[in-house]
């Protein structure tokens, strides 16, 4: 029995009102173009303003279901939708009178009542929506299929309030396992306790605290050892950006020059955060921190974050990837594939991780933030590996102004309308660096193709 | 015997209790005791059994194994007799007696029997329970003539079933207009002739004298002394709530039995709802609506309360409410039918109508037939109390769509 659902979202902002979603569910439901007989309705609000929707939310607690006196409504607890048995119906509306969205109505046309199936999981007016406003959920499956994974991490530790990599790490080790070995340098991960604290121990599997210079070279020589002694593991690393990006970025680079059989997880918070929220070498351009203070001469952070997991695409080790809590599915497809990768060659994993306490926003709005990293494209979502090269695995078509994400969040509070339009257009250049690397690594796998490698490629 | 929570009936307001309990408490001994021989059903089935469109053994609300899944005791053929407070038990009419810890009294409604002159004398039927409609059904399949004493959704579901099945059927009902506790007279009006259509006789505004054997039938005298023999004999004339077994247990009762806002009694770790509760009605007072979505929401509010669930809602208060089908027509309604100082809006055509009560821009009542309006939207408007002043002449003309938006736009 599945506990959590798939879902259909209303995107408002991205509706015109077009309606092909009425007749494609029509069309589905009915064999007509009648948009009467749709089971998805959208119309104008009352007020004129923009659109509302008018659809069965496949409630968890459903009261049409407890209304039904004939037993001919049913929660499915495989699929989560409400399903409707004619057979058993006897038509006496009392389950229109339990839904307070209309999302189950007469339909005159057919002379019973109707309601949305989700199409068994392929929702037709999903599929016609060319505005993006329809989108069909799926995350679900990862609640289902993790909830019941151990946790690997004890209860307790103490991260913020609203600290994403905490989230992020227990999410991670359910899915690595228990079978590996989490190297973790100073930063907030051990900081939070999961190396131990008060001769407690913070994780349910080996776990040792590394410096800042060695963390990569380390753990390659843990799994060399573990390599020899025939156990097949994990070896993990749970970084900062600092021991990523920059004390830590010798021993990381090397690591992925010799391709060695790691997981490399940086946790990107744009910072020293756990120390005073001191500036490093991915803090972006105009961030406020302690070193880069907003005064009379200097307005937050004066340089340029570096593009770290670019950097690292160009070391040509096995895996590298880019990901956002906020987009978990996309995480878990390269978390499992890093994971298969890291058996045999390092694989790199650059989540980002906004920071509710260093960037001044509320613990409330962490995942908002880290969603608004994406929609404005300040970050993107993509994947490399020597053969395919660089592909966007969550384009983002029509962005918003990174100026929403900013104002977020007070570390950007100073900046000046400069100051936002120069951001503006680095992430215009940065999107538009990573469209062209899409284009000059396509060609690389295919063996006909006649140009040099631009990489040297590993050999296995 | 003893269960942590008891609850004696098996209908809506037991189940919706016995759910919303094992959201909070997952693992608390947890009892149905109902006096009925049956898995739980809900007595607004039973027209569609005498009709045969619903099958006996298809009409269950929750089987054995679902009961079990939920760890749910069903007791059937458990009777309650007497409840003693001071002991925290029930006494049931075997001897049997349960302990509990909190008991919960969803004990429903029996048919209410007028007094007529010689009605003990003669086999006449009711519906109130699966066996009463396998009884109405067997005897319909012998009957040419029918007579069925009031004109409420029970009894007119009954007269449909059977002028359909081809008998003759006098309907006679004391209120001068069908269905009176939910439509207003214009509606009723529709709704009797599409009745007298169907070959039904409609006798509003009369009453039954006197009854008699004749033979193998029945000889019916109204109070205008019009003599009607029939074959069979249904009463629907409303039913009571089933409060009998509580004399001396000190839980008060009026119609039925008082709750506060949580479906406590005022006797501690009682409970009561549905038809057997008497609750606060929307606009005053404390009323027994009996109908089958204030059970489900009494219920729930019930276990979520024995439960000690603190996502608990109180009782927004009593809404009359009904959905009604007849001869594939529908008519709907929530709310008021008229009331103090409202303004009433009617508007129809071709056999469809529609009747709208505003009181200071806010709707306390709708009716419609052959016009759907989503009642669940219509009863949120009026529990809401939203303010209809911006949206007046959309939601007059087309209340269904004016309702949806306003509803949509509360969801975000």
């Amino acid at each position: 029995m599945a506990t959590c659902f798939p879902t259909l979202q209303f995107h408002p902002e991205r509706c015109d009102g077009c309606g092909d979603c009425m007749t494609a569910c029509a069309q589905a439901k009915s064999g007509t173009d009648n948009r009467a007989q749709s089971r998805i309705r959208v119309m104008p609000a009352a007020n004129g303003a923009g659109p509302e929707l008018v659809l069965c939310r496949q409630c968890a607690d459903p009261i049409c279901v407890a209304n039904c006196p004939s037993g001919a409504l049913i929660k499915n607890t495989e699929t989560g939708v409400i399903d409707w048995a004619g057979s058993k119906c006897v038509n006496c509306l009392l389950c229109t009178a339990g839904c307070s969205y209309a999302g189950i109505v007469y339909e005159a046309e057919v002379g019973h009542v109707t309601k949305c199936d989700t199409c068994d999981g392929d929702p037709a007016c999903v599929k016609v929506c060319s505005k993006g406003a329809l989108e069909y959920r799926t995350e679900a499956r990862i609640f289902n299929e993790y909830a019941d994974k151990e946790d690997l991490f004890c209860r307790g530790l103490a991260a913020c309030h609203g600290c994403n990599s905490e989230l992020l790490i227990r999410h991670t080790m359910r899915k690595v396992g228990p079978d590996s070995v989490v190297a973790a340098p100073p930063g907030c991960i051990p900081g939070m306790g999961t190396v131990g604290y008060n001769g407690q121990t913070g994780a349910k599997v080996p776990i040792f605290h590394s410096l800042l210079t060695n963390t990569a070279t380390m753990l390659a020589g843990v799994k060399m050892q573990y390599n020899r002694v025939g156990r097949n593991v994990t070896a993990i690393a749970l970084a900062g950006d600092g021991g990523t990006s920059d004390a830590g970025f010798q021993s990381v680079s090397g690591a992925a020059e010799r391709n060695d059989p790691i997981l490399f997880i940086c946790v990107d918070n744009e910072g020293y955060m756990n120390t005073g929220m001191q500036s490093s070498g991915v803090t972006p351009y105009g961030s406020w921190t302690s070193t880069t203070p907003v005064g009379g001469a200097m307005k937050g952070k004066p340089t340029e974050a570096k593009n770290l997991p670019v950097i690292m695409t160009m070391h040509n080790c096995s895996y590298v990837a880019t990901a956002s809590t906020a987009y978990l599915e996309d995480y878990y497809d390269k978390l499992k594939k890093a994971i298969e990768v890291s058996k045999t060659g390092m694989a790199y994993l650059h989540v980002y991780a906004p920071c509710p306490t260093g960037w001044r926003f509320p613990s409330s709005m962490t995942t908002e933030v880290c969603r608004m990293q994406v929609r404005t494209n300040f970050i993107a979502l993509w994947e490399y590996d020597p053969a395919n090269g660089l592909h966007f695995t969550h384009p983002v078509e029509r962005p918003e102004p990174v100026k929403n994400y900013l104002k977020l969040i007070g570390k950007y509070k100073h900046l000046s309308e400069e100051q936002v339009a120069h951001i503006q257009r680095t992430v215009d250049d940065k999107i538009g660096y990573l469209r062209q690397l899409t284009q000059v690594k396509a060609g690389i796998a295919d063996p006909k193709h006649s140009s040099e490698p631009l990489y040297r490629q590993t050999p296995q | 015997m003893q269960s942590k929570y008891l609850i004696v009936g098996s209908s809506h307001a037991a189940l919706e209790a016995a759910a919303a309990i094992r959201m909070a408490d997952t693992s608390g001994g947890l009892t149905l005791l109902t006096r009925d021989t049956h898995l739980p059903y809900s007595p607004t089935i039973l027209p569609y059994v005498v009709s045969g469109r619903s099958q006996l053994d298809n009409v269950t609300l929750r089987d054995a194994g679902c009961l079990r899944d939920n760890a749910i005791d069903f007791v059937s053929g458990a009777e309650v007799a007497s409840v003693d407070p001071a002991q925290s038990t029930v006494r049931l009419a075997s001897g049997e007696t349960w302990q509990y810890e909190r008991l919960l009294i969803a004990t429903g409604a029996a048919p209410s029997l007028p007094k007529i002159a010689g009605l003990a004398d003669v086999p006449f039927h009711v519906l109130r329970s699966l066996d009463d409609a396998v009884g109405l059904r067997k005897a319909m399949q012998q009957a040419n003539s029918a007579l069925v004493l009031g004109a409420g959704l029970i009894g007119m579901h009954a007269a449909e079933n059977m002028a359909k099945a081809g008998i003759k059927v006098t309907v006679v009902e004391l209120q001068p207009f069908a269905l009176s506790s939910y439509f207003d007279p214009k509606a009723s009006a529709i709704i009797e002739r599409t009745f007298t259509a169907h070959g039904v006789r409609m006798l509003m505004g009369r009453t039954l004298a006197s009854v008699a054997r004749a033979g193998e039938r029945i000889a019916a005298k109204l109070d205008d002394e019009t003599a009607i023999d029939t074959d069979l004999l249904l009463i629907c004339t409303g039913v009571k709530p089933n409060i009998g077994f509580l004399k001396s247990s000190g839980i008060e009762t009026d119609a039925g039995i008082l709750v506060d806002d949580r479906m406590r009694s005022n006797v501690a770790n009682i409970w009561a709802a549905g038809d057997v509760a008497q609750a606060r009605g929307f606009w005053g007072g404390h009323v027994v609506n009996g109908i089958l979505p204030n059970a489900v929401e009494q219920g729930r509010i019930a276990g979520a309360d024995m439960a000690n669930d603190a996502g608990v809602q109180p009782f927004p208060g009593a809404v009359p409410l009904n959905t009604y089908s007849f001869f594939g027509q529908q008519a709907i309604s929530v709310g008021r039918s008229s009331g103090p100082d409202s303004e009433v809006v009617e508007a129809g055509s071709d056999g469809s109508y529609r009747h709208i009560v505003l009181k200071e821009g806010r709707l306390i009542g709708i009716s419609t037939i052959n016009d759907f309006v989503d009642a669940g939207i219509m009863w949120q408007l009026i529990l809401r109390r939203t303010d209809l002043s911006a949206v007046k002449q959309a939601f007059i003309a087309n209340p269904q769509l004016t309702g949806r938006q306003l509803m949509s736009q509360h969801w975000r």
